[in-house]
């Protein structure tokens, strides 16, 4: 059934009982075109576009719990595309583009709220990367501008530009196409979509192996209900993709980390754009339940274990309380965390392998959400061609062996 | 003052100190012990606040900190207000203000009501199927009105003027809790005086559910009695900590738990000095939980009238407040626990009927006392409804057949209503713990299973209801056993996820979340869309996403959402805790870290003199570094033109004492700086320096400096300002993980020596009147030597060495002489007019020499190639740091950004750093980018602007003209060497 006032309307007189299933539950087939592994954001992008885009409906995504449950569901929602390299400013922004117009391609409101993402910048150092940043990215076609420290107040009143504090503000970078969406429904309204061309999403089903022809190309997946046969698998597995890909036998140059958010109890609005800074590590918006969703940073040491830190915290709301003073009376309501992949570079693999079928999107470390359409996007066509699309072209697996890195955290000292 | 609902005597309130607190400035008297919701109560007051989505009225559901509905603004006086607070466990004083919250333009009116006509619209996800045309709306129009329609509370508008604090303890025991498996608990544990033990609760006194028990006893004595006691023999011991106040909010690795102590919220006038709040992070050898348990609301429609209230807190009310929460009360449950608040309040003066879900059959000894009692008792009856909007007027029960089957309705009027659905023990901190939790169908609930840390859970919290059973469990907890005779508690109840109601009743709002306004139809709604996992019914119908967490909702959503799928509650598991058990203020996280205290400001021994002498400062990472010195009203451009020409001309003094520094000590000493550094260390001799380049695994410049190699065996390597700690952990990295082999011990010596660079023509000659021990001349004493001595008395380590491209030298002095060198040799340079410099003219004067700074020129992806510094790679090495990636393809390939100059056509124009850089400026959107500006600076020495930057294959563009992007458009620049003044190096050896 079609989402709309109407039919909202409409099941209102009925009491909501004819309202259909967003996504079945449909037992695994013995084989599929393609199989995707790992059904979060990125995964169900993959698969709505595999099947809108390249006309490949017979295939499944697979998920060891359950859809949208893993970084999907964790992050702090955070879109901009004002990257520094072309290779970055291309993938991110061509996300951008599909986020503004992705609740009507999917017909369910992901609340793409585009408030404007402002990156704080406290010293020398930061104003001349931001600049590096901003005439970068003006020369590839994307929006960033300077902000001085009283456009930076005008824009965001409650940010305290005092210059007595540690760290004062001297200025920021502020993308206004950037903004933040509401992070359950992209999964779900890439789910339902995804679904209704025919998409089968397996959840609670974890792939425990490969199986290989006799060229060693890829012929199926062994799973926790069975084997399934296919000639093309993608794995989009996120914290767990160097798990998955070891059941492969391919070692990823991947390191996953514990990363941090939490949220404070519902007020009224009073903050109205995504808030950034590196240099003091914090990252801080306002859900339209009246949230503030605050961003930490990851743990120093890797492990697989969801939760983080206490120091990491504390040290996060230290900064938010000195930017903010008035949100010290602010209270914590729920802290959680996710693993992150993170690879040398800090950039993303989307990438065939040296596997045949067998292909990989991983290494999104804490910036992934704000890529999810861009990624399922050029994945997607990555898989239907075996050749990847032109904006991930530059995102190898091999690129760490030939040292052609995109390496954004160096050039930009700033978090995904 | 009398209020209407107090009664004359009972409570633990204090009667002799009567207060009077505000209520949307209404006076409502009270009296000291009482919290926001027993004064409201005591004065009738039922309706305090609005909920989140429908704007139903809500009154005050429970006595504690799981309270959904009665969140109050409270403010303390003097900017201390703050939204959302549960009114069960806000401490009443004088003139305390509160004020209700959600509403327009009064709580008694208001505008946003409408929504709950709506409400057959507002579904749960109703957001997800609408709003999405035209595109544009969402964020001009559809947000910003469901934005003002959200967020319950007013956020703070003032500065916090209050202070936290924080502190770290050990012990050997951890209690949380101080009921009565919490007190036995730490009665056991703490016999041993050299065990350590801490007690914390998150009410203001000790004795949990105790407090509001009147009419149980304990071996012979009064509960209240019992606890006394017990806390007094607590309190004796010294080797007890009794923290009241003070939730257990998080449980991390290592029985490392975060508790928050809330010291002053209960006072009208802070004392002086007090924090707020205190963060205690506890690292215990064993934690024993004695959480309690939370009562667990009834699933019927219209469940959530102001009036209506979970039975053990009306209990709690007139006993522990002496407050009549209503004269003529009805009571609905499905267990025995209820009997006890009907009993209490009967004996209070209330009339008391009990409706109970049960056949009388299945009733135990409650029942015949509550009858003997003079309660009215229902069994066998449902809960289908209630009257009233704004206070309950009535609940509509009706009576079952022998087949279940729903019989007539009737109203049973009443000013205040009790449920009570049976009990949910608080596993949240042992799910924190990462304990699994098991199902125990007995207990319908779920409970700890296996421990994963040194923790014990007891008493209710894990299903142990009875109070001597509680008693016996908190002292096993502990290790030891204690048995008491207790009266008996009545625990029994019969599990229901949603009260009996006839076919084909209207739509009706039955709420599971109060708080976030979920009603079981929404569960059902969203089953039916396919959302099965709890953890997407909790996403899609926000159920247990409140600020309370869904304390008192989770098992019911459970239980409604087995029923939905035909399965057990087992099969439908249950969401992750997260912490905190209940919110924190951000500022008892932050604690003092704030202001100056935000992160350590490092200064330099010289900083004083820095201060003294007008310097103005910039942050290098932690540090204040002396940017620049502006004589009387100088800018900084002015500033920095003079300091820069001084040094040139005559000599200038320059504090580098924040360059980081590592001495490399050891057998392999030599062998271990090879490996590190791109270049050669081995056949360095001794008195010698060198200049480093220092590579991560992927070939790309991660720091340099000079070392000098002051015995065969000892190094004195410097690093970056900001790279010092980065490259000792590196060092340590390889060291300890790759070459364990090697004899060689490292040594941070940053703060262990101050560094004084003169730097200038004048340089010998300033420094020599000083120094007796150390042969001065150029042959002695050549360019990139290194020499100990004493200078000014002091012992030195003297390095011939310079940043600038001018004769210089640096002066290594131990830190505490730091400032007096410094000014013996700003004295001695008086004759050549010597001149402090800041940071700003150092990278000034280095840029004119093309000398790179790591960070600037660099950012991670530069080779020593790339900065035109190929030479200092040691092709004959076997191997070092980085070298097997400076051979990978796309390293070696043509292409590559190399390090040049760059002069603008416009002398007087100073790039952006950062600015980037094109061969065509007419070419479209996206343009093909070339390179970048790294540094950019006027220099008055050359007079005129000059810029380094990388270029692709910028050597073989020299004289080429590009294109830099500036605020304005494009300026002209041409491609010369990254050198710009004294390329041959005379001036070094002056």
């Amino acid at each position: 059934m079609r989402f709309s006032l109407l039919s909202l309307v409409r099941n209102a007189f009925s009491n909501h009982q004819n309202w259909g299933r967003q996504w079945r539950q449909p037992e695994p087939k013995k084989t599929y075109d393609a199989i995707i592994v790992g059904a979060g954001g990125h995964g169900l992008a993959t698969a709505f576009y595999l099947a809108s885009e390249h006309g490949l409906t017979n295939i499944a995504v697979i998920e060891k719990g359950w859809l949208g449950g893993g970084n999907t569901g964790r992050n702090t929602t955070i879109i901009r595309s004002n990257y520094l390299y072309d290779e970055s400013a291309a993938l991110y922004d061509h996300a951008l583009k599909l986020w503004e117009g992705l609740s009507q391609a999917l017909n369910y409101n992901v609340m793409y709220s585009a408030r404007g993402v402002l990156m704080l910048a406290h010293n020398h150092h930061d104003v001349m990367s931001f600049k590096r940043h901003i005439y970068a990215n003006r020369l590839n076609g994307v929006d960033n501008e300077w902000l001085s420290r009283e456009q930076v107040k005008d824009f965001c009143p409650p940010l305290n530009i005092s210059p007595d504090i540690r760290y004062p503000v001297v200025g920021g970078a502020l993308q206004r196409r950037g903004g933040v969406a509401r992070h359950d429904a992209v999964a779900w309204g890439y789910a339902r979509a995804a679904d209704a061309l025919g998409v089968d999403i397996i959840q609670n089903c974890e792939v425990t192996g490969f199986k290989r022809d006799a060229s060693g190309a890829i012929a199926g997946v062994e799973t926790t209900r069975g084997p399934i046969a296919t000639k093309k698998v993608g794995v989009v597995a996120a914290g767990h993709t160097s798990v998955v890909m070891a059941r492969a036998g391919l070692r990823m140059p991947l390191e996953s980390f514990p990363l941090q958010a939490l949220v404070s109890e519902p007020v009224k609005p009073v903050f109205p754009c995504v808030v950034m800074s590196n240099t003091i590590h914090a990252y801080i918006s306002q859900s339209d339940k009246g949230e503030l969703v605050i961003g930490a940073g990851t743990d120093q040491y890797v492990s697989y274990s969801q939760q983080g830190g206490l120091h990491v915290t504390t040290h996060t709301l230290d900064a938010i309380c000195e930017l903010v003073p008035e949100f010290r009376r602010m209270r914590m309501l729920r802290n959680w965390g996710g693993i992150v992949d993170v690879t040398p570079d800090r950039s993303p693999i989307l990438s065939k392998t040296p596997i045949a079928g067998l292909y990989v999107n991983c290494g999104w470390g804490t910036g992934g959400f704000k890529a999810t359409p861009g990624s399922g996007h050029a994945f997607a066509h990555t898989i239907a061609h075996d050749t990847p699309h032109a904006v991930n072209a530059p995102f190898t697996l091999d690129r760490f062996r030939t040292g052609r890195l995109i390496d954004e955290a160096a050039a930009a000292a700033v978090a995904h | 003052m009398t209020t209407a609902f107090r009664l004359p005597k009972g409570g633990r309130i204090d009667r002799t100190k009567p207060i009077v607190v505000r209520f949307n400035g209404r006076e409502v008297p009270a009296f000291q012990g009482d919290t926001a919701a027993s004064a409201l109560l005591a004065n009738g007051i039922h309706f305090v606040g609005r909920s989140f989505k429908y704007h139903r009225p809500r009154g005050i559901m429970s006595h504690g900190s799981e309270e959904p509905n009665a969140l109050l603004d409270v403010d303390r006086g003097g900017n201390r207000r703050e939204p959302n607070n549960r009114a069960t466990v806000v401490e009443a004083f004088d003139g305390l203000a509160l004020k209700s919250q959600n509403h327009w333009p009064s709580l008694t009116f208001d505008v946003g009501e409408i929504n709950d006509r709506l409400g057959a619209i507002f579904v749960a996800g109703f957001y997800y199927k609408t709003f999405m045309w035209p595109p544009k709306f969402w964020t001009s129009v559809y947000e910003p009105i469901i934005r003002r329609a959200a967020g319950l509370g007013q956020a703070p508008t003032a500065p916090d003027p209050d202070r936290y604090a924080q502190r770290h303890a050990h012990a050997e025991v951890l209690v949380v809790g101080a009921g009565p498996a919490g007190i036995a608990a730490a009665l056991v544990a703490s016999e041993d005086p050299n065990k350590r033990v801490i007690l914390c609760d998150e009410q203001a006194e000790p004795g949990g559910a105790l407090l509001h028990d009147v009419t149980s006893e304990i071996d012979g004595v009064p509960t209240s009695a019992w606890v006394k006691a017990a806390i007094e023999t607590l309190d004796a011991r010294e080797n007890v900590t009794i923290l009241p106040r003070t939730t257990a909010f998080g449980y991390f690795n290592h029985n490392h738990v975060a508790l928050a102590e809330r010291i002053t919220d209960h006072l009208r006038v802070p004392l002086t000095g007090l924090p707020r709040e205190r963060l205690w992070q506890v690292r215990a050898g064993r934690v024993i939980l004695a959480t309690g348990a939370h009562e667990r609301p009834l699933v019927f429609a219209d469940n959530d009238r102001p009036g209506i209230m979970l039975a053990e807190s009306l209990r709690c009310f007139v006993n522990r407040y002496a407050v009549l929460p209503g004269r003529q009360i009805v009571i609905a449950t499905t267990g025995a626990s209820a009997y006890r608040a009907a009993i209490d309040l009967k004996a209070a003066g209330a009339s008391v009927t009990v409706v109970d879900l049960r056949l009388e059959g299945d009733c135990g000894t409650e029942l015949v006392a509550a009858v003997h009692a003079g309660v009215e008792v229902l069994t066998n009856h449902t809960v289908i409804g209630s009257h009233g909007r704004q206070r309950v007027t009535g609940l509509i029960v009706a009576k079952l057949d022998g087949n279940g089957a729903v019989g007539a309705p009737r109203v049973l009027a009443c000013d205040c209503a009790g449920m009570s659905g049976g009990w949910t023990p608080a596993v949240h901190l042992f799910s924190q713990s990462r304990g699994k939790l098991r199902f125990d169908s007995g207990l319908d609930a779920f409970v700890p299973g296996a421990s994963v840390q040194a923790e014990t859970s007891a008493g209710s919290c894990r299903g142990v209801y009875d109070l001597a059973a509680t008693i016996a469990d908190g002292a096993k907890a502990a290790g030891g056993s204690r048995a008491v005779a207790a009266s008996p508690t009545y625990t029994s109840f019969q599990p229901a996820r949603i009260m009996p109601a006839p076919p084909g009743q209207k739509p009706v709002k039955a709420f599971v979340d109060f708080q976030n306004d979920v009603t079981a139809k929404d569960i059902k709604l969203a089953v039916a869309e396919g959302f099965t996992s709890i953890e997407h019914v909790k996403r899609y119908t926000t159920t247990g996403m409140a600020t309370d967490q869904g304390k008192t909702s989770n098992m019911n959503a459970l239980g409604l959402l087995a029923g939905q799928l035909a399965t057990e509650i087992p099969a439908v598991g249950t969401t992750t805790f997260r912490l905190p058990y209940t919110p924190v203020t951000f500022g008892t996280f932050a604690g003092p870290n704030r202001g100056d205290l935000f992160d350590p400001a490092r200064v330099t021994p010289i900083h004083d003199w820095a201060v003294a002498n007008g310097a103005k400062f910039e942050d290098v990472g932690l540090w204040k570094r002396a940017w620049y010195f502006p004589a009387r009203d100088e800018t900084m451009h002015q500033a920095v033109a003079r300091e820069t020409k001084a040094v040139r001309t005559s000599a200038g003094i320059f504090d580098a004492s924040t360059l980081g520094k590592i001495e490399v000590t050891g057998a392999d000493a030599a062998e271990f700086m090879n490996r590190i550094y791109t270049n050669a260390w081995t056949k360095l001799e001794v008195g010698r320096c060198r200049y480093g380049l220092m590579l991560k695994e992927d070939g790309y410049v991660f720091d340099d400096g000079v070392a000098a190699r002051l015995s065969p065996t000892l190094f004195h390597v410097t690093t970056t300002t900001g790279g010092a700690p980065r490259v000792l952990a590196h060092m340590e990295d390889f060291l300890q993980t790759e070459w364990p082999d090697l004899k060689v011990f490292l040594t941070s010596i940053t703060e262990q020596w101050a560094v004084i660079a003169v730097q200038g023509r004048r340089a010998r000659e300033m420094i020599a009147p000083l120094i007796e021990d150390i042969a001065l001349d150029d042959a002695a004493f050549p360019h990139m030597a290194v020499r100990t001595g004493h200078i000014a008395g002091v012992p030195c380590r003297l390095f011939r060495v310079s940043f600038t491209g001018e004769l210089g030298f640096e002066i290594n002095v131990p830190a505490d002489y730091g400032q007096a060198v410094w000014e013996a040799v700003y004295e001695s340079g008086r004759r050549f007019d010597v001149t402090p410099y800041g940071t700003e003219a150092m990278h000034v004067l280095r840029a004119e020499k093309g000398y790179i700074i790591v960070g600037q020129e660099t950012d991670g992806t530069v080779t020593p190639d790339d900065l035109g510094l190929s030479g200092l790679v040691g092709k004959a090495k076997r191997d070092f740091v980085g070298k097997r990636s400076l051979v990978r393809p796309d390293v070696v390939a043509t292409g590559r950004k190399q390090l040049v100059g760059l002069r603008t056509g416009d002398l007087s124009l100073i790039l952006d750093e950062g600015a980037q850089i094109v061969a065509d400026p007419n070419q479209t959107v996206p343009m093909k980018m070339i390179g970048h500006v790294t540094s950019s600076y006027m220099s008055a020495n050359i007079g005129r602007s000059i810029a380094l930057a990388l270029v692709v294959d910028g050597r073989r563009r020299m004289n080429e003209r590009l294109h830099v992007t500036t605020p304005n458009g494009f300026a002209q620049a041409t491609v010369v060497e990254p050198v710009f003044l004294d390329p041959e190096g005379v001036r070094l050896h002056a």
